[in-house]
């Protein structure tokens, strides 16, 4: 089962973990997170030796090299403060993923402390600090794409929840919600075929119920979707979730 | 090989054959799901629970082995103990021979299927003739079967009557009705002529003994109906505790492998005949087989045992549905089979170290597993274990550059800056095999490396909340 309890939240201030992909890609994402966070009167650390949360070697089979990172990972997020990701996919890694590939190291307790206390960010605002409502106001239609690193977390409800309750926003379901998107990090790369045929497939459903944007709490699964659409000629809109919220606290002039 | 044999396979796929793997698996799945959700209150419960059940059982199998021979004998079966697909194959003809039979019937059985034995007995001139449906269909075939549960997932009926027609089974006709009543027709007879009746066993209660058998064809009746003699083949770890666990087990397996509350028939049988169980063979055999699982067990991805062959995690990985059963050149296909194939290799583990690699580990198949097994961890670590063993990758981007850069801060920020040179490149004819993997399907986004660590640091009105970076000579000191 996945280790997903929490430290308890104490006091108004987080570490944010950006990932890589925020990192080399998209900075607004980031940023998005950041303004979101400091709206609800949070104070954000941003531990500048950061890198990466370990996963890309972990998932290739690479352990040894991926501990190497995760041990850098836990001396960066040093301190008590709750950890707080913009992604469910280096959100499992940090209290999952980790947990495994330590699971015979001595510094195994650490790594595990690290994972109780880091949050993926749309679980964070509602199971942490238990927002249940975003103000604000954002036009759209919009199609949530359940990230699979997300399974059996809270924080696939968690963003529904936000989401569902920003005004002038309609959230629409498409067929096979469930299934992945095809990204699957370096699976991506080594099975570029099979990976393909599930983005094509996840498009075709997305596409079917014409919403006017694809959200998401993962860049990964959007860099991949939007990237198939793009190289197909029929782009989609894609945002993270942080970047729906803060703009519609932008459309309500409350930022 | 620039890429992966499983994807390459399906790139090279049928599109009528991935068709039919695909619609036959989603629909199965989403029958699935309404059923048990329909049915009850909170099916995950009822998967944790059976998971305990048999991971105790796979951990204690040196007590209950013992314990269910015992029984077994008392009820006046004969037990047999096979480490290898050869022993037990070895054991069935011996049995055969010792009766002077020629002609079986077996019923579906995929230990059997690990075990060639319709070949193995074919070459010792014996016949043994499949009697479940699709199974027959592989037989007439010279197929293999592609999924779990349903052989034939793969072939349309098109290609189903096609091949009835070329094996003397009547004029081309694809009415699924008549193909089944030719079938069963060509069945009948064969029921009759036979000495054995061969099965496996769903589970075998160490309480009592009993072997539970399900189907839905009710052809495993008829194959222990007219022979006098039965044996079953039945792998080490489909023992359940007691008579008790089975409702649980039973009630999740046909409504995760079939989605059906209970499949058509369910048989409990308790031995061979006898003055208080007046019907049935008069003699019983059960051969307990190994072939591998005893390794499995020792290794750290034991949970696989648990698994009681209802192919939901088949029918749910997209891999599959895009890839079909036969890329995974293994008797288990999808995940299950990914995690339990290469472990049953033994030293051999190399050639089929790919197969955990077929895997976006998305944990669809973990989340409707029937006995709850983490097949996306256990996948991974066997990915580490390929890696360990220096097994080669094919399209696997290496990670020991990444994970150096990833461990030195200043070396990091250095390449996220340095990183936008990718901009101005032709970046489509780079010699970067992962990079020209993903730009054959997709595009690569801007490469804004180092913007938003210059956006906190210049932003108005809020201060620099950064805290140092450990110095180098920190970090080694930390190493």
């Amino acid at each position: 089962m996945l280790n997903t309890e929490r430290k308890p939240i104490t006091g108004k201030r987080v570490q944010l973990m950006a990932t890589c992909l925020c990192d080399a890609f998209y900075d607004d994402v980031a940023a998005a997170t950041v303004q979101v966070l400091e709206y609800l009167g949070v104070e954000v650390v941003f531990p500048e030796g950061q890198t990466c949360c370990g996963q890309p070697a972990f998932n290739g089979g690479d352990w040894a090299a991926s501990r190497k990172v995760v041990r850098h990972t836990v001396k960066t997020f040093a301190g008590e403060e709750p950890v707080v990701v913009p992604s469910g996919s280096c959100a499992a890694m940090m209290f999952h993923g980790t947990v495994l590939e330590f699971e015979n190291e001595a510094d195994l307790g650490e790594v595990e402390a690290l994972g109780r206390r880091t949050w993926e960010l749309g679980d964070f605002l509602v199971n942490g600090l238990g927002v249940k409502t975003w103000p604000g106001r954002f036009e759209a239609t919009v199609a949530f794409h359940r990230s699979c690193h997300s399974r059996g977390t809270n924080s696939s409800s968690a963003a529904s929840t936000l989401l569902g309750s920003v005004a002038g926003l309609k959230i629409v379901e498409f067929g096979e919600g469930e299934q992945c998107c095809g990204f699957g990090g370096t699976f991506s790369v080594s099975f570029p075929n099979i990976s393909a045929s599930m983005g094509a497939l996840k498009l075709d459903h997305i596409r079917a119920v014409k919403p006017d944007v694809l959200v998401s709490g993962d860049m990964s699964c959007m860099m991949h979707l939007g990237g198939l659409a793009k190289e197909e000629g029929k782009p989609i809109k894609t945002l993270h979730l942080a970047q729906v919220l803060r703009e519609a606290l932008k459309n309500g002039k409350l930022l | 090989m620039r890429f992966q044999q499983i994807d390459q396979f399906a790139a090279e796929l049928k599109a009528d054959t991935r068709a039919a793997v695909y619609d036959g698996s989603k629909k199965g799945h989403e029958k699935r799901t309404k059923l048990l959700f329909d049915e009850y209150a909170d099916p995950d419960r009822l998967r944790r629970i059976a998971g305990e059940v048999k991971q105790h059982v796979v951990e204690n199998l040196d007590t209950y082995l013992p314990q269910v021979e015992a029984k077994l004998k008392a009820n006046g079966v004969i037990v047999h103990w096979a480490a290898t697909a050869e022993a037990a194959n070895q054991a069935v003809l011996g049995i055969m021979r010792a009766r002077g039979a020629t002609k079986m019937v077996k019923a579906k059985t995929m230990v059997s299927e690990e075990t060639e034995l319709a070949h193995f007995l074919e070459k010792h001139g014996i016949e043994a003739l499949e009697t479940d449906l699709g199974e027959f269909i592989v037989q007439i075939d010279g197929d293999h079967p592609s999924h779990i549960v349903k052989p034939i997932i793969h072939k349309n009926r098109r290609e189903i009557a096609t091949s009835f027609e070329e094996n003397g089974l009547g004029a081309y006709n694809d009415d699924p009705q008549t193909i089944t009543r030719r079938a069963r027709h060509f069945l009948r007879h064969k029921y009759l002529e036979a000495d054995v009746g061969l099965t496996g066993a769903n589970f075998v209660s160490a309480e009592s003994g009993r072997l539970v058998l399900v189907t839905n064809e009710g052809n495993s009746r008829f194959c222990l109906a007219a022979t006098k003699c039965h044996i079953a083949m039945v792998g080490i770890e489909k023992i359940v505790p007691r008579d008790y666990d089975l409702a649980l087990f039973l009630n999740l397996l046909a409504r995760s492998g079939t989605a059906q509350e209970l499949t058509v028939y369910t048989e409990f049988i308790s031995g061979p005949k006898s003055p208080t169980q007046p019907d049935g063979p008069e003699e019983m055999h059960v051969i307990f087989v190994d072939n591998g699982r005893t390794e499995v067990l020792a290794s750290d991805c034991r949970d696989i045992l648990r698994c009681i062959r209802c192919g939901a995690c088949l029918n749910v990985c997209p891999v599959y549905r895009q890839a079909s059963g036969h890329a995974y050149r293994s008797v288990y296909p999808g995940p299950v089979g990914a995690v339990l194939s290469p472990l049953m290799m033994g030293d051999k583990f190399p050639q089929k170290a790919d197969l955990p690699k077929a895997s976006s580990l998305c944990g669809a198949c973990h989340e409707v597993c029937p006995v709850n097994i983490p097949i996306p961890d256990l996948l991974l670590r066997l990915r580490n274990r390929a890696k360990e063993e220096n097994v080669p990758s094919p399209g696997t981007p290496p990670m020991g550059a990444w994970a150096l850069l990833a461990s030195q801060p200043t070396a990091w920020r250095a390449s996220l800056f340095g990183g936008k040179i990718i901009n101005y490149l032709p970046t489509k004819l780079l010699p970067i095999p992962a990079l020209r993997a993903w730009e054959a399907k997709r595009s690569l986004p801007a490469w804004r490396g180092g913007e938003f660590r210059k956006w906190l640091k210049t932003r108005k009105g809020r201060a620099n909340v950064s805290p140092p970076a450990p110095s180098r000579a920190e970090a080694k000191k930390a190493d």
